[in-house]
């Protein structure tokens, strides 16, 4: 420890850190308020919450993109000031953010070159900040070609790439803002092996989540907010998963959730070796046979990118089947229209709500009927009945706890768990007979996951058949009766849940048969 | 301070006051920050913006004004008079109004349905034609039943001029603000052609001049006056069908189809709505309306179809300005009502002004101009003001608070 206060990046190490009685105030809701936080070098220090219980806020402060209203920042014991990212890149803080800030359409080295100054004034020194690249990415074992154009890169590269800018600039603390959530559990795990890297060379880390088990794997110190308030502090190794989770939601959390008896009935579902494209041209699905019945959930696991997408959308009638056949309650409905098949009572949940299942600019009312606008007691002739639509709503929030300030409040003005809420309400009051379920946690916080499961359970147990497509093999070992592991477009395997462990399900997610 | 005894009474008396004064100003500053931050008045200053930024184009347009050596005072009080001065000026302004206001109806449909719609002027072309050809078929059948079946075949003609784009977008794909362009030029040269040889007006064809227009219609086949001005049925219709186009648009499950798919296809898809079926609406409906706007200038305004040989040598450019009018009026039909008025009367008005103060006929076209580009800047602030309010209210994600659960009150002591 004697010449090291310096990173292998050449930057001076922050030793200390040091957020204290950071106080911040929106128009009617307090983000933070008096919130103590600490980061050393040498340590990952977790900031766990729910969705809006203060992270973001917090580190944006320290980031300067908010000024608190009271509080201050120490800097190895030293008060300082930041207005703007400029000093706190100046004072070598980085941030990687959840939404990565990179020009598509440049190499890495032109993005990572972006908004700085060149060293040869009016013209850009691209070389050298190639060459500085790639020693960085040998010093921190960063796999990436400077010369690479970010389109052309994974998610998970493009992270790397983020990481690479920071350090270009010089950060020795760096915020990572929910980081895993765009990253395939492989991503993941490589992530950690760079975080850990960067530890061990005097980085200070700080790893925003609301992942447990990442943040208990990864993690030194781990403190936990809730209400923008702070609940405290604690070492990682002296706590446990549910420990965290009480103090996050504020409550006992019931992981597994009571599934209760329901007799499995007829077959609902039916798939006969369904093959279709997908939208790289290259092959979806691979000749899929599969069966859910009546009082069931089937889970699909695998990961990402194995054919899960094309398995909702030839169900749901938005992809073309090229082969096979699928049958809804005995009757075939291959490539039938989308609406063709949702009045047959199959209800879906999609993967990318945002984009499939709201409308942002509706109002909540008009999206609780999106489906069943054309029905009564929505409409009657063509026109719109105003009083059922609004009478719907209003059960559906009251039913589904769904916390808008009203119906008539634009869906793009809730939060991610609440949309999913309406989504689910929307869904699941139709009284479905078949549920399609694709990533319906995905992104969600502890409170709200909890509900969306329930939410499917109550349905089971009404009878409905359910398919829950889930990269989470948590959520699918709580929920399933039986797991279907889906890789490169086939069931590699269905096996009961009481045989399944998360390590023979692993093998079959790799492709191999235990 | 000054503590000379003379000035001490006086110091305490200011400092009083001063201290009142912060107090008042507080509760001042909060009063106007609640006020700002309530939802209604956002919504009235989003109201009354384009109102603002028209005054702000008439202020630089005053700066040119006087540029001319013209007081702009007096330019444009001869505009204000010209425009709403006497009865038959106002009659004259809500003329102009009208087929402003029949285009922007059809543009409200379409862009909530997200398909630009740039062929207004082919497509009131086309419903003149047709409504022009009804009118000089049918001449033994009654006024009251030709006047409909014209303005019918008005509806019918915009609608296919306007459908083929649809078809076009929906199933192969084709920028509609391109074919819809492409489209004007073919219906100019289609009325070119017609106005010229077979439509032509048989006074004209026997005369060397050859002007393009057509036979006058039967007196009988005029749409009725509603005042003793210009001011005809038409503008009467258009204000109808701004309330049903509302009712459309709010009030059936068509309307809710076309917002949903102009809105978000993706997930209108998902929902079962057949998304290119909507698109074809969308535009079929814009270019109904305009077409209708063709029928009502020919049966309304000129008893006959005339053109120089450029399209806005028989529209006027309405089928333009009526984009501007529905874009003004926030592509909400009652609110283009106003717009379309404004626009008619800054058309009427720049006329009488041009008499009156002498001023170039190019300086009121830079004027409408001004009109247009603030209008369009202020939109653009309001979409900013408003994105910086939701981000306010969501705060990192958060949902804001709902009615019923009252946010984390401040004076608690933490942890």
């Amino acid at each position: 420890m004697t010449e090291s206060n310096k990173l292998p990046s050449g930057r001076s190490r922050i030793d200390s850190l040091e957020m204290r009685g950071i106080t911040k105030r929106f128009p009617g809701v307090l983000a933070n308020y008096k919130v103590d936080f600490d980061v050393k070098s040498g340590e990952v220090h977790a900031l766990l919450g729910v969705n809006g219980a203060g992270k973001s806020t917090l580190m944006k402060i320290l980031y300067g993109l908010y000024h608190p209203d009271e509080g201050e920042i120490l800097l190895n014991g030293k008060p300082v000031t930041i207005s703007s990212p400029k000093d706190s890149i100046h004072l070598g803080i980085g941030m990687i953010h959840q939404h990565f800030m990179l020009v598509q359409t440049l190499t890495v080295a032109e993005n990572v070159a972006l908004g700085l100054p060149s060293s040869r004034g009016a013209l850009t020194d691209l070389d050298r900040v190639s060459k500085r690249i790639l020693e960085l990415a040998d010093i921190y074992n960063l796999k990436i070609d400077p010369s690479a154009y970010i389109w052309q890169l994974s998610v998970g590269q493009q992270q790397r790439v983020e990481i690479i800018k920071a350090l270009y600039r010089g950060a020795a603390l760096l915020i990572l803002d929910e980081p895993t959530a765009v990253l395939t559990p492989q991503e993941v795990d490589e992530l950690f092996v760079i975080m850990r890297q960067m530890v061990k060379d005097g980085h200070a880390l700080i790893f925003i989540s609301h992942k447990l088990h990442e943040v208990v794997e990864i993690s030194h110190r781990v403190t936990v907010l809730r209400d923008g308030r702070k609940i405290g502090t604690r070492l990682t190794s002296e706590t446990t998963k549910q420990d965290l989770a009480n103090w996050m939601v504020g409550r006992e959390v019931g992981f597994v959730p009571d599934r209760g008896k329901v007799e499995i009935g007829e077959i609902r579902l039916k798939l006969e070796r369904v093959v279709c494209g997908s939208d790289r041209g290259t092959p979806g699905l691979r000749g899929v046979s599969l069966d859910v019945h009546s009082g069931e959930i089937l889970g699909v696991a695998g990961v990402s990118g194995n054919g899960q997408r094309e398995l909702a959308e030839t169900i749901t009638g938005l992809r073309k089947v090229t082969g096979g056949k699928v049958f809804l309650e005995g009757k075939e409905i291959t490539n039938l229209a989308p609406g063709e098949i949702t009045d047959r009572m199959l209800s879906y949940i999609p993967e990318e709500r945002m984009r499939d299942g709201m409308i942002k600019d509706f109002t909540v009312a008009e999206n609780m009927i999106l489906r069943e606008h054309h029905k009564l007691p929505y409409s009657r002739y063509g026109f719109l009945n105003l009083r059922g639509i609004s009478k719907h709503a209003d059960d559906l929030i009251k039913q589904f706890r769904v916390k808008t300030p009203s119906q008539e409040t634009h869906a793009k003005n809730l939060s991610g768990g609440n949309i999913q809420k309406v989504v689910l309400a929307r869904e699941i009051s139709r009284n479905p007979h078949v549920i399609i379920a694709a990533q319906p946690t995905r992104g969600l916080d502890i409170g709200a996951t909890e509900y969306v499961r329930e939410q499917l359970l109550v349905e089971r147990r009404k009878g409905a058949a359910i398919m829950l497509i889930s990269e989470d093999l948590d959520e699918i070992l709580a929920l399933s009766d039986r797991i279907a592991v889906i890789y490169e477009g086939q069931i590699m395997d269905i096996v009961p849940r009481a045989t399944a462990t998360p390590e023979k399900l692993g093998l079959l997610m790799a492709g191999v048969h235990p | 301070m000054d503590d000379a005894p003379s000035y001490g009474y006086l110091s305490v008396a200011v400092i009083r006051s001063l201290q009142v004064e912060s107090v008042l100003h507080e509760v001042m500053a909060a009063t106007m920050k609640k006020v700002f931050e309530s939802e209604w008045v956002s919504r009235l200053i989003d109201g009354l913006l384009p109102v603002f930024a028209t005054l702000a184009a008439l202020l630089v347009g005053a700066v040119m004004l006087l540029f001319l050596k013209v007081n702009p005072i007096e330019a444009y009080k001869a505009l204000w008079v010209g425009a709403f001065g006497t009865s038959n000026a106002f009659a004259e302004t809500l003329v102009k109004a009208t087929p402003l206001l029949l285009v922007g109806l059809g543009i409200c449909i379409s862009f909530r349905g997200d398909v630009i719609n740039i062929g207004g002027e082919g497509q009131m072309i086309i419903g003149a034609i047709v409504a022009t050809w009804v009118g000089l078929t049918f001449t033994t059948l009654p006024g009251w039943l030709v006047i409909t079946l014209a303005m019918l075949a008005g509806f019918a003609g915009g609608a296919v001029w306007g459908g083929i784009p649809g078809v076009l977008k929906a199933y192969f794909r084709v920028n509609e603000i391109l074919s819809t362009v492409m489209m004007n030029a073919i219906a100019v040269q289609l009325m070119n052609f017609l106005l010229r040889g077979p439509m032509i007006d048989p006074a004209q064809a026997e005369l060397a001049s050859k002007i393009p227009q057509t036979a006058r219609l039967l007196e009988i086949f005029r749409l009725p006056r509603l005042i003793p001005t210009r001011l005809h049925l038409g503008a009467l219709i258009a204000v109808i069908l701004a309330v049903l186009v509302y009712i459309l648009l709010w009030r059936t499950t068509l309307g809710y189809r076309i917002r949903a798919v102009g809105q978000n296809p993706h997930a209108s898809r998902y929902a079962g709505i057949k998304v290119p079926r909507y698109i074809v609406l969308a535009l079929l409906l814009s270019g109904a309306f305009s077409g209708l706007a063709g029928a009502t200038q020919v049966f309304g305004v000129n008893y006959r179809m005339i053109t120089d040989g450029s399209a806005s040598g028989f529209t006027g450019s309405a089928g333009f300005n009526g984009i501007v009018a529905a874009l003004f009026g926030q592509l909400h039909p009652i609110w283009s009502i106003p717009a379309s008025i404004l626009f008619g009367a800054l058309l009427v008005g720049a006329n009488s002004m041009q008499r009156v103060v002498q001023v170039p006929s190019a300086l009121v076209i830079a004027l409408n101009g001004l009109v247009v580009v603030f209008v369009v800047s202020s939109e653009i602030w309001r979409q900013k003001r408003q994105r910086r309010r939701l981000s306010v209210a969501r705060q990192d994600g958060d949902s804001p608070p709902p009615a019923d659960e009252q946010p984390v009150p401040h004076t608690e002591a933490g942890t």
